[in-house]
């Protein structure tokens, strides 16, 4: 860069001689920030996705780099939502990359104080042991002289976060236990 | 809408730019009010009043759409001369026994049906089917009616459109404001707006979403709605309709596709000890031979699930291996099992992606019930207060319990996030949309979908083998999903079950092209009949992208809506009899005589629902039942009779038509009807489920105020997902309560300071924000203060944001039809400054109880009869 360039380029100049009098644009900023590029267009690939906040079912656009996703914006071809999305939904990128997400298993032994770690192969194991052990002990074939089919020993709570696909699978695998007792947020 | 569904509410702006008046009816002024032409401050609880009060002027000034009311609804149907209203018995329909707290239904028949028929009416176990709300899921009611008797004059002194204007006479103007504290001029403004705005080149739309489902009558409210649109013509039409707007991204899934006790997928009911003890007994009480419309199908849907789920186990000698389905005794729902886990009756719990620690009614009682456990799996994104109860609940605080006695073992189990995992959310209007994935979950975090994947194929490597009759029903199950090199399932795969295929012939493994393909012999299968398409051709139709802006305003070319892939429901009524459009301006779905060489065909911008070559000539021949018996003008085309119902006959177990009661808890006593609150309302007496006293018991000065619940639009919920997203904690970081600044004045409150609400439950501390946001309001000569809380925070540590939640000082109280709580409208006091902690807590509290004298049995009256001061003219009729 020459003299001229120089000064040319100083931001002073550039507010008083350029098409920014007031200096909160194009003079204001530098060679650094001329060469900042945002997320969005430096992603490795954009997969389209559905907001998981409230049932107006807004288009998310997720942008992906290195295997991480970087950043969600609107999808502004979805005729729900025309790319807008609310403090929830423009949020998102946090609550999938949040600071504070839990991602390992941890497991709380009865009467104990802490939290310890635990193996995600070792507590499926367990969680099998315990509704076998449970189905088994409180198993009813009849009751009243009626025929039940049933246990009331677990039950489950959730599902209008989760996908169709997920909620299927859950009554069909409850229902052939004989575990009836399977609710979620639709009836709250 | 704009505050909880602000990308939807961009909508109503457009339609209010385009000329459209915008009416906002809430207790609080919020974001939706701002925007609005007209906010109207409501009691809570009073809404039945409120509608009740449109219908009368609708029905008194005749503004009904009369050629819709008397060809598309059931107006002109005439009861049985045995119906009494309550206009007649003083706030209770006839069949009513004090006993059961409950209403045998027969009387409330159309005339021909039951009894005065013969033969049908004289099996006893036939009173029982017509009223057992929880069951009838969203099916309807089986209604024979080859004999409805109709008088189109609408004249005739029996007939519903006579029975309604009686039932309403007395929701005057006047009485609403009294019941609403909604002043009669800004009362009649509601009313001309509405019926202004609705009939051949108008339509107008009500919205609606927990304000009005959370009553002890909440599902009366939304039949309030319906009888208005249906009278003005304003269902099944562009513009039109009666929107709920659902809170969770799959909610409408979630009820579709069910994780509800008394549901299975596409709306069958659960089968019932001892009434549905085979295939035959159980489709009979879904559907009757003389019924028409869709629901005849029910064999045909019934039989295909099963097949689905248990392929070639389930053949037509074996009832299709029905018999193998649990069957239900009573209520299963999410409250008594809480109950029972208090009581020690349940060891197990899975939690998925719910924290009900915080975010249910009387969340106490949950808590309790966690403690009370012997295992529970929490499977969440978040560390959430119901993860972490047995160290940090409000109840180690008060020494209710002690973590080192809680014997519950916790297995928490990381999820994956909605990108971490490709599968279909169903939003609030049935559009199913499928999601990619983009990302691989971290660390141990797993989709729902791979675990009960999972555990499946774990539990049933462990029974293998077993000769034990209750295994069958686990190892007959279909379980083969397709899975990727990483083992993780094919979310494709299953959406392929919920579509169903060919079982069997030319087509076999083929998919159905939809539900009017599957037959009732086990040549087809399919997981859930009213998502069947979804999957058509072998392609995911929700996955359907075509951009918005290269598409008309119906957009049918992105993603899929059940059934059929129709946009909006019962659009056969948006033309006339003859099949024409009401109006150009209004038109959506017609009748194309041209079509077809002359045959004729439905068409329009949606996909017609309705059988598309049925002209609108077709009478069917008398007796037929099924859709050949819908007449080319029946729209309503899963009703027993093609027609909407101003007046249900059957399905409800409070009334056939909405009835204005208070709520459980209120300060004021019915204004309409000696009896106080709903007859039918599931009252839970039990000592840890204390109600606070109403007008006109001893102790009703103790909690003189009236509070509901909402939710902020920067938080969701009980708080999992926004609570520990830092955006969104920092923009609502604190609890607090809204008070107008007259009820601030009269309780000494100052705004930003401390306030302490309590309940005969417990008591809660929020910031006080003062703010004419909320205003008092006058009824039945007395000021009636409402005290807004937002209920997103919970106790606990590991959230960036905690707080009390508003949901501990809920009592349990449900409405009858659904089993779902009344927690927008209780009684409560308030008092400035902070709550007192630790067992302190437990003191204050307990001087409020002693105070107001509260017991298990006060409050809890089923029929509790006020002596108002209205006059009930109509009771010397009685």
């Amino acid at each position: 860069m020459g003299l001229r360039d120089a000064f040319l380029g100083w931001p002073v100049v550039r507010q008083v001689t350029g098409t920014d009098p007031l200096g909160r644009g194009a003079a204001a900023q530098s060679a650094h920030t001329a060469a900042l590029r945002p997320r969005t267009a430096t992603a490795d690939r954009v997969v389209q996705s559905i907001c998981p906040y409230c049932a107006v079912g807004c288009g998310q656009r997720v942008f992906v780099k290195d295997e991480k996703v970087v950043q969600i914006e609107g999808d502004p071809d979805s005729p729900v939502s025309r790319g807008r999305l609310c403090p929830k939904g423009s949020a998102s990128e946090q609550f999938v990359n949040g600071d504070r997400r839990v991602t390992t298993v941890r497991y709380r032994r009865a009467r104990g104080t802490e939290w310890e770690d635990l193996p995600l192969e070792r507590a499926m194991d367990m969680i099998v042991d315990r509704m076998l052990d449970t189905r088994e002990r409180t198993w009813q074939s009849e009751v009243e002289g009626k025929k039940v089919n049933r246990t009331l020993g677990f039950a489950s709570l959730g599902g209008a976060t989760l996908d169709n696909e997920e909620n299927y699978l859950i009554k069909k695998l409850f229902t052939a236990l004989g575990a009836i007792q399977v609710e979620n947020q639709a009836r709250i | 809408m704009a505050e909880c569904h602000p990308v939807g509410f961009q909508w109503v702006m457009e339609a209010k730019m385009r000329g459209a008046k915008v009416i906002h009816i809430d207790p609080r002024f919020t974001r939706t009010s701002a925007l609005a032409d007209q906010h109207v401050p409501i009691r809570v609880g009073s809404d039945i009043a409120f509608l009740g009060g449109v219908v009368n002027y609708i029905l008194s000034n005749e503004k009904d759409f009369r050629e819709y009311v008397v060809a598309y609804t059931n107006a002109a149907t005439i009861l049985r001369a045995d119906f009494v209203d309550t206009e007649d018995l003083d706030g209770l329909f006839s069949g009513y026994d004090p006993e059961t707290a409950s209403y045998d239904g027969e009387s409330w028949q159309y005339a021909g049906h039951g009894q005065e028929a013969g033969s049908r009416g004289q099996d006893p176990d036939d009173a029982g089917e017509t009223n057992s709300g929880h069951e009838l899921g969203g099916r309807g009611a089986t209604l024979e009616t080859s004999r409805v008797e109709r008088d189109e004059t609408l004249q005739h002194p029996r007939c519903v459109y006579q029975v309604l204007k009686r039932h309403y006479a007395r929701y005057t103007p006047e009485m609403v404001e009294q019941v609403t504290g909604v002043p009669v001029e800004q009362f009649l403004a509601v009313c001309e707006a509405v019926t202004e705005n609705s009939g051949r080149e108008r339509t107008t739309a009500w919205v609606y979403s927990v304000g009005w489902t959370h009553h002890s009558t909440g599902v009366q409210y939304i039949r309030g709605s319906a009888i208005i649109q249906l009278l003005l013509g304003n269902m099944g039409r562009p513009g039109g309709g009666i929107m709920a707007l659902r809170g969770h991204a799959s909610i409408q899934g979630s009820t579709d596709i069910p994780t509800l006790f008394n549901l299975l997928p596409g709306y069958l009911p659960m089968p019932v000890a001892g009434e549905h003890d085979s295939l035959d007994d159980y489709v009979a009480t879904i559907s009757e031979p003389g019924m028409k419309g869709f629901w005849t199908g029910a064999r045909s849907y019934s039989v295909n699930l099963l097949k689905a789920w248990y392929g070639d186990a389930a053949q037509p000698e074996n009832d299709f291996c029905f018999d193998l389905l649990p069957k239900l005794t009573g209520d299963h729902g999410t409250y008594q099992t809480v109950m029972d886990q208090i009581d020690g009756k349940v060891e197990g719990y899975f939690l998925v992606g719910q924290n009900p620690a915080v975010g249910s009614a009387q969340a106490k009682m949950h808590r309790m019930g966690l403690a009370g456990l012997k295992w529970l799996v929490v499977r969440d994104v978040n560390m959430i207060e119901s993860a972490t109860f047995w160290k940090d609940g409000p109840e180690i605080a008060t020494g209710e319990l002690r973590t080192e006695d809680i014997e519950t073992e916790v297995f928490f189990l990381p999820a994956a996030t909605h990108v971490e995992k490709a599968g279909s959310f169903t939003q609030t209007q049935r559009m199913v949309q499928w999601r990619h994935k983009a990302v691989d979950p971290p660390g141990d975090a797993r989709p729902e979908l791979d675990f009960y994947y999972e555990l499946g194929v774990r539990l049933r490597e462990r029974l293998a083998g077993s000769t034990d009759p209750k295994d069958r029903m686990l190892l007959d199950l279909t379980w083969g999903y397709r899975v990727d090199e990483h083992g993780d399932v094919d979310g494709e795969s299953v959406l392929a079950e919920i579509n169903g295929r060919f079982e069997t012939g030319e087509k076999a493994g083929q998919m159905l092209p939809g539900f009017t393909s599957m037959k009732d012999d086990g040549s087809t299968s399919g997981g859930c009949w009213i998502y069947s398409g979804i999957y058509k051709d072998g392609v995911n139709q929700s996955a359907r992208r075509k951009p918005g802006q290269e598409q008309d305003w119906v957009a049918a070319e992105w993603a899929w809506a059940w059934p059929m892939d129709r946009r909006t429901l019962y659009n056969r009524a948006s033309a006339d009899p003859d099949g024409k459009p009401w109006s150009e301006r209004k038109a959506y779905v017609w009748w194309d005589q041209e079509l077809d060489d002359g045959a004729g065909r439905w068409t329009g911008y949606d996909v017609p629902d309705f059988e598309v070559s049925k002209p609108p000539s077709y009478r069917p021949p008398a007796g037929t039942g099924g859709p050949e018996g819908l007449a080319g003008d029946d729209p309503f085309i899963m009703q027993a009779d093609g027609k909407g119902w101003l007046y249900a006959p059957s399905g409800l177990i409070d009334g056939p038509m909405p009835t204005h009661y208070e709520p459980h808890e209120s300060p004021v006593s019915n204004p309409l009807y000696t009896v106080q609150a709903s007859p039918t309302r599931q009252i839970i007496k039990r000592k840890d489920n204390l109600s606070n006293p109403s007008a006109g018991e001893p102790g009703d000065d103790v909690f003189p105020y009236v509070f509901t619940t909402y939710r902020l639009t920067e938080h969701h919920t009980a708080g999992g997902m926004s609570r520990w997203v830092p955006y969104l904690a920092e923009l609502q970081p604190e609890m607090f309560c809204e008070v107008s600044p007259e009820l601030a004045a009269e309780r000494g409150l100052d705004n930003l300071g401390w306030a302490t609400i309590t309940t005969a439950r417990t008591a809660i501390e929020a910031r006080v924000l003062v703010t004419d946001r909320v205003t008092p309001l006058h009824v039945g000569g007395k000021v009636i203060h409402q005290i807004g809380l937002p209920y997103h925070w919970g106790v606990g540590s590991d959230a960036y944001v905690t707080g009390d939640s508003a949901n501990d000082l809920l009592g349990l109280v449900l409405d009858a039809n659904v089993h779902i709580q009344e927690s927008k409208a209780g009684s409560c006091d308030i008092t400035a400054g902070r709550r007192p902690t630790g067992p302190a807590l437990l003191r204050h509290v307990e001087a409020y109880r002693s105070r107001a004298g509260v017991s298990v049995e006060t409050g809890n009256q089923q029929v509790r009869r006020v002596p108002g001061d209205v006059v009930h003219e109509s009771r010397d009729r009685a």
